[in-house]
């Protein structure tokens, strides 16, 4: 588990570790933190929730771009 | 509420599950070895993979559930959402590529890898079988749900339909069969979903003038039923429960609001007031069990926060540290459950290399994601829709989308049973392997032909299919969301630990392996069996005398797991 693409994959996952459990610790201990509307009269629990959708589709491109080299290497090598 | 059957959706029912069978026909030649039954030969391309994930994995209860949840609770069947996707990241960043590298047809190949253990064969072996199973309950009382409406078939109809059709897809092709199958319902599932979502929005809100009043249904000794001290029935002088659903106060005393856009739908909804339902059972001296559904006007605010849910989620709102335990709990075993579940992890054996595993994996969160936006529309659509069944939660996305268009119900419905079919075709495959290449491979120590591990394989897709029916028939009253909840929590207490200790520590034996397994299994198991919500809701006990403190048992049992295999994996190190 030394390679490069398991040494990104766990900073990806250590950081949205911390996003979901911010989001899980907010409703549990502070839930009148969802209740405030910041953004288009819409609440904080929708606007998290929504969030973390999203964030973990971008992360998990952000993820399949930074694996390519490695992979480009091995094809590189399969070649060879 | 009694529903006739549609013509209309009975002929896109048969369409779908015509082509389903079809396909599964066509495809079951290409299947005879034991690589093609099990993993399709690792030749799926990794987009319809990835989109088959979507299909395996967006089952009757994401669907109907967490729809069905949101309409009555409101926000809290999102929790679901939330919880489902995030375990996702765990799937692909952690476990994706090792399980592609290490295992060959089965997740217990991966855990094996490095020990060739029969033990852990079996274990493994067990495990997937019990995960899948548990699993198998709410795929199988959704079909039930389903056909009710659609078909005006009873429940028990429903669920031997699934399984026979189920049976029949698996027996005859095996993978190949069940991933095309899974990723055309997982394409029409997230297409109609979106058609659903846009036809939501643009209705918009609308008041319903007049006041909603109390519903009864009383179940006599005698057998005889009930509703609002009526007979049963469409004629006069007899009742049906009346849809619920409404919305009794737009913002600035408007009667409509006409389309809304997206974020428009939430900010309406904020400042509305919307009438939720509660019930209350009660028993006479004489057997005569009575429900009563009382409206409860509730403002949209509180709607759109976490923790309406009388049971599930009161921890949100309760001060007492238990309930917050349980529903921390709860969210742990989502996060860490998407990456134990056997029918999940064997689709990473169907592509050709890591590099597949991953990108279907991307795609499959892509779609995934997708989709759980759009349960909160339509689960707030539904709320408002007008045409909901006050004694059924399951059914709220089939209605809603009835109160649409009549086709749209069709197709709508006809998704959903789809729906149970891939994601029930996928665990019974699971299961089988488990038992064709685990479990007798555990027990005679000789290799068993290829050709002999697929008739093991077709043989327990039967037994399984069989059982599912059965349990399916049993537990028909459970919020299908609800039981997938425990699922997870038995897939991640059993399997995460072994798996990422495995991957992680050099240390791992196979001794701590077995008994991290058994463990977790057990514990979570008998956590759920002893709690609170099951000495009510199945064996109907008082929910006071459960032995067990707060109902979900991850935050308990998954760090037991790791904890046993590390206690277990020292005391059995080679000096």
């Amino acid at each position: 588990m030394n390679s490069p693409n398991s040494r990104i994959g766990l900073i990806l996952f250590f950081l949205y570790l911390l996003l979901y459990g911010g989001f899980v610790l907010l409703n549990t201990f502070s839930p009148e933190t969802m209740e405030a509307t910041p953004m288009a009269g819409v609440n904080v629990a929708i606007l998290y929730g929504f969030g973390l959708i999203i964030v973990a589709f971008l992360l998990a491109l952000i993820y399949g771009v930074l694996c390519r080299p490695e992979e480009h290497l091995n094809s590189l090598e399969d070649e060879q | 509420m009694i529903y006739a059957p549609s013509l209309v959706a009975v002929a896109v029912f048969l369409l779908f599950v015509g082509i389903t069978l079809g396909l599964s026909y066509y495809l079951g030649n290409k299947a005879k070895s034991s690589a093609g039954y099990f993993t399709a030969h690792g030749q799926i391309p990794w987009f319809i993979n990835g989109v088959a994930f979507a299909g395996d994995y967006l089952s009757a209860a994401s669907f109907l559930g967490i729809c069905g949840m949101i309409a009555f609770y409101g926000y809290d069947g999102f929790l679901y959402s939330i919880g489902y996707l995030a375990g996702w990241i765990v799937a692909l960043f952690v476990v994706a590529e090792p399980m592609k590298r290490l295992g060959k047809f089965t997740f217990a190949d991966a855990l094996n890898s490095r020990f060739d253990s029969p033990g852990i064969k079996f274990v493994a072996g067990v495990s997937t079988l019990t995960v899948s199973v548990f699993y198998l309950i709410p795929q199988m009382v959704g079909a039930g749900v389903l056909v009710q409406p659609l078909l005006g078939l009873p429940h028990w109809a429903g669920v031997i339909i699934v399984g026979a059709v189920v049976i029949f897809i698996v027996v005859t092709a095996g993978m190949v069969s069940t991933t095309w199958v899974q990723f055309l319902k997982g394409s029409l599932l997230v297409i109609f979903s979106a058609v659903l979502t846009v036809m939501i929005l643009q209705r918009g809100f609308e008041v319903n003038p007049s006041t909603p009043e109390p519903q009864t249904v009383t179940k006599k000794s005698d057998g005889s039923t009930l509703i609002n001290g009526l007979p049963l029935g469409e004629e006069a002088g007899q009742a049906t429960l009346r849809p619920v659903g409404t919305i009794s106060q737009l913002p600035g005393g408007k009667t409509s609001t006409g389309p809304v856009g997206p974020l428009e739908f939430f900010s309406t909804l904020q400042e509305s007031e919307v009438v939720l339902w509660t019930s209350e059972i009660t028993t006479s001296e004489d057997g005569t069990v009575t429900t009563t559904y009382s409206p409860k006007p509730t403002s949209g605010g509180q709607v759109l926060l976490p923790g309406e849910h009388p049971k599930l989620f009161k921890g949100i709102r309760s001060d007492k540290f238990l309930d917050k335990l349980n529903f921390l709990s709860l969210m742990l075993a989502l996060f860490c459950g998407t990456a134990s579940l056997p029918h999940i992890l064997i689709r990473y054996y169907t592509v050709k290399d890591e590099a597949a595993a991953r990108k279907s994996t991307i795609v499959g969160i892509g779609c995934i994601g997708f989709f759980y936006v759009l349960t909160l529309y339509m689960g707030l659509g539904a709320m408002t829709s007008g045409s909901m069944d006050v004694t059924n939660s399951n059914m709220a996305a089939p209605l809603l989308a009835r109160s649409m268009s009549e086709l749209l119900f069709a197709i709508i419905s006809a998704i959903a049973f789809t729906t149970v079919l891939g994601t029930v075709s996928g665990l019974i495959l699971a299961s089988a392997g488990a038992v064709a290449h685990d479990l007798v491979g555990s027990f005679s120590g000789t290799t068993i032909s290829d050709h002999e591990q697929v008739r093991i394989a077709k043989i327990t897709s039967v037994v399984v299919g069989s059982i599912a029916i059965v349990l399916g028939i049993l537990f028909k009253e459970l919020n299908v969301s609800y039981l997938v909840g425990w699922a997870f929590s038995v897939a991640a207490s059993a399997n995460l630990p072994s798996l990422v200790m495995l991957l992680f520590w050099k240390g791992t034996t196979k001794q701590g392996i077995i008994a991290a397994v058994v463990v977790g299994m057990t514990s979570s198991l008998a956590w759920i069996l002893l709690s609170a919500d099951t000495y009510s809701a199945v064996y109907g006990l008082p929910a006071e005398n459960a032995l067990v403190p707060f109902s979900q048992p991850g935050i308990v049992t998954i760090p037991l797991g790791f904890v046993v295999l590390i206690l277990v994996s020292l005391l059995t190190r080679k000096k």
